[in-house]
């Protein structure tokens, strides 16, 4: 066992958990958001396949990395606009519309990538990593953690700005309240409707640059259907994370680890099947609800169509 | 509020600014109305809540909105918070004509509301639900909130944690922490629908403290209710709603000068019109509360016993505490006390709802302790629960099915597994009825009724099908005159002419002293003594009620 903590083992279990993390990262913060506000976001694995296959043309075409992700979040949140218009908006049942925006989405990336690709898989550059000075040199740990692509550290710098927006600012009180007890938001004279509506945008756009993420950073090429269940993963860590998103961080980092823990394990020779690797993720999703699922906090107006005067 | 003006609040509007200006006058001299409204009226599908409504209200005075339930009150006051827009009138703010399109308006125009249902978020803690909406900018300014509490505590007696969950506080503190959200950015109006529905005794005196206070420091207080005595206690002015029309107003040169009894029979000729006479002996109306003569000669046959029944504790509740009481055959017995005590737990132990942790329940001699809930409702026992709308009627089910929610499966109404929709018509029209339920028909959505008419429902389905006890947890709480009346009058009919035993529980003291036997007053989860009901027991179930007196 002793293999096991070689620094080979370990640079590749912390690389590859931030590379599988990242993804899952961005969408479970856009769903916390999402939820917070009482919008409930189960086609975030929609806007995901919109954010990847639209942030990997836009960077094959422009040969810009940062394009491509800025294209995936845009697509993200145009997409999500389905949910504002329909859901905050018009106050039909927002798992029906979720639903219905997971699968819409899965299929329109596929027709088009088929149409535009065939079954020809287009590969993009590597993201180049920005090493830290100093940091990067700690033996080990240095370089997984501190020689990333720079939007891993966009990523975590997005963690701290929105744990400040929801603790210390007036938007952050606002969009707790909509997801609590919108009739109290209303009653105190800030429109629900509009909370919401950024609410269920910005989740879009977070969802998206996940997406891309994986499309772009993670594996270079476009394939369809390839979040693989991410957005409902997503879904799980912001439901367990409580709204806070220093918890969301080390659900998605854990999630990550769990997945690149089979390839860390081959590099020390020992070879599992691919389908236990595919499995990981969703046997630790069951692990971590069985032992946490009592303590998951949902806001009590989550999934509620909010309408004046009624009650 | 002179002094109460949150300085953080920057960006005082012209309206306020004006508004403040005027009222720098109210010392001085007469001026003209806070609020007013002109012919205001408002139509919903099916009724008109408002007709034509024309009203003042003053700075430095209480006017109570006095009606029944469905009077048109509420849409009155929604239309000045600015939830509903009048379909016609005018709503006019010191003098000048606004439209108030939201309640982000209402708020800017100086017009503070508390409704009826709390709007305080349970989790949020005090100050961040009084921060709600006011902050302007981008961070929170916790600093000048504490301050602006802090000042508001001062000027109105009160003492408040500021980083308590709201959800932590007692119901009457949550509802003065409501009263300074809605004059946290200066209101100088402050509108109270309903305000003592959901409060004891104390709440409500620390309540009419407040009030005065708010009067004297010179704002306009729009007190809507439905119970009469308040409008008496605490009106300067009073204004009584019929069927969405102004039926009668009297201002404090009247108020003022008439006697209570003067101001009462001019109040419930208003009210209820020609007739109103047979409401006289009401308890309600009634000057002040006496017990009634305990009826003699019942049967010494006891038909409900409790022995020794303990109840755990659930969060936030204080359980039942070996609670020992025997119901007679055909006797009322009152179960009094400040809500809070165990009401709840004892009367769902009864109906079977939760465990005993020790004791035993007999029903007619024989043990049901192990009777579950439907074995006990086929037994005869039944339970009018107090929460009407979550746990007593399917808002979405028909009437009908309402009626017979708790025979599914039975005959009649059930045959082979088949549902027998002509039998429950047939039944539920017989119902609907017998117990006067206002209801386009069988087949309307019960979610739709009004509070009053739902409690018939409910009461209609427990007391049929040869009922033999029924435990009553707060039956007439929420419910207008007309329907209270009806409802106690139907428990008293049930125990004198059927024998139906009736264990009725209730925090309103007058209602337990206006129908009972023997009153049980419960504190803490305990019984602290058992009294015959008579002239001039009230003071002693008082005493009981704070725990006082155990040796009885």
């Amino acid at each position: 066992m002793s293999d096991m903590l070689t620094a080979a083992f370990l640079s590749a279990l912390i690389s590859g958990g931030i590379l599988a993390g990242m993804p899952l990262l961005f969408a479970s913060l856009g769903e916390t958001i999402s939820e917070r506000g009482g919008v409930l976001n189960i086609g975030l694995e929609g806007m995901m396949l919109m954010g990847g296959y639209t942030g990997f043309v836009v960077t094959l075409y422009s040969q810009s990395h940062w394009l491509g992700l800025l294209a995936g979040a845009g697509a993200g949140l145009i997409t999500a606009l389905l949910m504002v218009v329909f859901c905050v908006r018009l106050g039909l049942d927002q798992i029906v519309v979720g639903i219905a925006i997971l699968i819409a989405a899965g299929g329109f990336t596929s027709v088009l990538q088929r149409a535009q690709f065939g079954t020809t898989y287009p590969r993009l550059d590597a993201m180049s990593a920005v090493e830290i000075p100093l940091f990067a040199k700690i033996p080990v740990i240095g370089p997984s953690l501190f020689a990333q692509p720079a939007i891993v550290y966009v990523g975590f710098a997005l963690v701290a700005v929105l744990h400040w927006v929801l603790r210390s600012t007036n938007m952050g009180l606002n969009l707790r309240a909509a997801g609590e007890k919108p009739e109290a938001l209303d009653a105190a004279g800030v429109s629900v409707t509009a909370v919401r509506s950024i609410a269920a945008l910005s989740a879009g756009a977070f969802a998206g640059l996940g997406g891309a993420y994986m499309s772009i950073v993670g594996a270079g090429i476009f394939v369809p259907f390839m979040t693989h269940g991410a957005g409902f993963i997503g879904i799980v860590i912001a439901m367990l994370g409580r709204g806070r998103a220093l918890w969301v961080v080390i659900g998605s980092l854990l999630f990550g680890m769990s997945v690149s823990l089979t390839t860390a394990l081959q590099l020390v020779g020992i070879t599992v099947p691919i389908d236990v690797v595919n499995m990981l993720p969703f046997v630790a999703v069951l692990v971590v609800l069985v032992i946490f699922a009592r303590q998951a906090y949902l806001p009590a107006a989550l999934g509620l169509p909010y309408k004046r005067g009624i009650r | 509020m002179t002094n109460g003006t949150p300085t953080h609040i920057e960006t005082m509007t012209s309206d306020l600014l004006q508004a403040d200006g005027v009222r720098a006058g109210a010392t001085a001299g007469p001026i003209g109305p806070a609020v007013e409204v002109r012919e205001v009226s408002k139509a919903f599908p099916g009724v008109v809540a408002n007709d034509r409504v024309s009203l003042a209200f003053h700075h430095g005075e209480v006017h109570c909105v006095l009606g029944e339930n469905g009077a048109g009150k509420s849409t009155l006051m929604n239309i000045l918070s600015g939830m509903y827009k009048p379909d016609s009138g005018a709503v006019m703010v010191e003098g000048r004509e606004v439209t108030i399109d939201s309640p982000r308006r209402a708020i800017e125009l100086g017009i503070g509301t508390v409704y009826q249902h709390p709007t305080l978020i349970p989790v949020f803690t005090v100050l961040e639900n009084l921060m709600l909406g006011e902050g302007v900018g981008v961070r929170l300014d916790v600093e000048g909130g504490l301050r602006a509490l802090d000042r508001f505590a001062k000027t109105l007696g009160l003492e408040v944690d500021p980083h308590a969950p709201a959800s932590r506080l007692a119901l009457g503190q949550q509802q003065q922490i409501e009263i300074i959200k809605a004059l946290w950015s200066g209101s100088k109006v402050l509108i109270l629908d309903e305000p003592t529905s959901m409060l004891t005794p104390q709440g409500i005196e620390e309540l009419e403290k407040v009030i005065s206070q708010l009067r004297d420091e010179g704002l306009a207080v729009i007190f809507i209710t439905h119970k009469l005595h308040e409008a008496l206690d605490l009106g300067d002015t009073v204004s009584i709603l019929r069927g969405g029309r102004v039926v009668g107003s009297w201002g404090p040169d009247v108020v003022k000068t008439k006697s209570r009894s003067e101001m009462q029979a001019l109040i419930v000729g208003a009210m209820f019109g020609e007739g109103a006479g047979s409401l006289e002996d009401v308890a309600e109306v009634r000057d002040g509360v006496t017990g009634r003569a305990r009826r003699r000669g019942l049967p010494n046959e006891p038909v409900l016993e409790l022995v020794k029944v303990s109840v755990e504790a659930l969060r936030g509740e204080v359980g039942v505490h070996e609670v020992d009481l025997t119901l007679r055959r055909g006797e009322i017995l009152g179960v009094a006390g400040v809500d809070g005590n165990g009401q709840r737990e004892l009367a769902e132990v009864i109906a079977g709802q939760r465990s005993m942790v020790g004791g035993d329940i007999r029903l007619c001699g024989e043990s049901i302790a192990r009777a579950g809930v439907g074995r006990r409702q086929s037994l005869g026992l039944r339970y009018v629960t107090d929460d009407r709308i979550g746990e007593g009627t399917v808002g979405t089910l028909s009437v009908g099915l309402n009626l017979v929610l708790k025979r599914i499966g039975e005959e009649p109404f059930w045959r082979g597994g088949r549902i027998r929709e002509e039998a429950i018509d047939q039944a539920a029209c017989d119902l609907v009825e017998g117990f006067d339920i206002r209801t386009p028909g069988t087949e309307t959505r019960c979610g739709t009724l009004s509070g009053g008419n739902l409690q018939k429902v409910v009461l209609a389905r427990e007391l049929s099908f040869d009922p033999k006890v029924v435990v009553y947890n707060k039956p007439t709480y929420g419910l207008d005159l007309k329907t209270t009346l009806a409802v106690r009058d139907r428990i008293r009919d049930l125990a004198e002419s059927a024998g139906v035993a009736a264990l009725l529980i209730s925090t309103d003291l007058e209602e337990i002293l206006d129908l009972s036997d023997r009153i049980a007053v419960l504190f803490r989860g305990r019984i602290t003594g058992i009294v015959d009901n008579a002239p001039g027991v009230e003071r002693h179930v008082g005493e009981l009620m704070l725990g006082g007196d155990r040796g009885d």
